[in-house]
């Protein structure tokens, strides 16, 4: 979009007459029609179905169409503490999505285990797995806070590329669509994280 | 002068054709131009709730359940009777009541004999 000046652009919307690339409007469609995954794992579901509701109505942002097959959705809402047993299924269920799918990593234990870090059963955050867009702390987050990483989104969505070097993931042939879903193993997960979306910060002491 | 009557069905036809055609052509095309298809073997499975399936779906079930669908449908046809039995029950005159009552002294009978002769016993 970066070729149409924009004082150009508004000056014709003015007159009438609207200015758009193809890039703008496959983004413009994405992100106003964002089907999540109907699924809840533990009490960050329940803020989930409050947002889903008359309250805060998320259909206001195009993403009240929750959808209970992954073949349909675009969105998965990790909501919940994510359990070692329930993690293969997860992985699985993100693998069936159709491209383009997005993640939001929803509350502290999605994003690392929350107060159940220290769990032996409890993994350390969906994204050793899987590629996570949108991360809400909070325990649970509110339903605000659920819409804000909607709008963020919403925001990523819209500022993905087309073409060229750094188009969206789902648009580059190189980039997986499927992560290998970890097996259960004797004491953990193996393996404990996939190494290609999880790199775990390097403690360097001096 | 009237265009030939049948001109508007050819009318309808080609829009029919180029109503479906066109979304899936422009689908085509936007796979060719920018979008990659990555299939895989977990996309691709049947089965789409998160769980791997096990075995086959063209599955036998034992010829033994035979037995237990005969007599579920005896005593299923005898609830259908039961319930107007029960309805009509303090309005009945003594013939009636006798006639239900032989009814189901038959089924309770033809249970026991069931029983038995041992059809209730899991056949291996």
């Amino acid at each position: 979009m970066s070729e149409i000046d924009e004082g150009l652009r508004s000056e014709l919307q003015r007159q009438g007459i609207w200015v758009t690339s193809m890039e703008e409007l496959y983004n413009w469609g994405r992100k106003n029609s964002i089907w999540p995954l109907q699924f809840g794992l533990a009490c960050c579901a329940i803020e989930m179905i409050a947002t889903a509701a008359s309250r805060y109505d998320i259909a206001r942002f195009g993403g009240e169409i929750f959808r209970p097959s992954p073949r349909q959705a675009d969105l998965m809402i990790v909501a919940g503490t994510v359990t070692k047993k329930m993690a293969p299924q997860i992985v699985r269920l993100y693998n069936q999505m159709p491209d383009p799918k997005y993640v939001i990593s929803m509350g502290a234990c999605a994003i690392s285990g929350g107060p159940f870090k220290t769990g032996y059963n409890v993994l350390k955050g969906i994204d050793r797995y899987i590629p996570v867009d949108v991360y809400i702390p909070g325990c649970p987050p509110r339903p605000e806070a659920l819409l804000h990483a909607f709008m963020e989104l919403q925001r990523k969505i819209d500022s993905q590329k087309l073409t060229g070097s750094e188009k969206a993931t789902h648009l580059d042939s190189r980039q997986p669509s499927e992560f290998p879903v970890p097996a259960f193993g004797a004491h953990d997960l193996e393996p404990p994280a996939n190494p290609d979306v999880f790199q775990p910060p390097k403690i360097e002491r001096t | 002068m009237a265009p030939n009557p049948y001109f508007f069905i050819v009318i309808f036809v080609g829009v029919a054709l180029v109503f479906p055609l066109l979304p899936l052509a422009l689908a085509w095309l936007w796979r060719k131009a920018f979008q990659p298809p990555k299939p895989g073997a977990q996309k691709n499975a049947t089965y789409e709730c998160g769980v791997e399936s096990i075995g086959d779906a063209q599955i036998q079930f034992r010829s033994q359940y035979y037995l237990y669908a005969i007599i579920f449908l005896i005593f299923d046809v005898e609830a259908i009777f039961l319930v107007p039995f029960a309805v009509a029950f303090t309005g009945l005159p003594v013939g009636a009541f006798i006639a239900i009552l032989v009814f189901l002294l038959l089924l309770i009978e033809g249970l026991v004999w069931a029983w038995s002769k041992g059809c209730l016993n899991w056949a291996k």
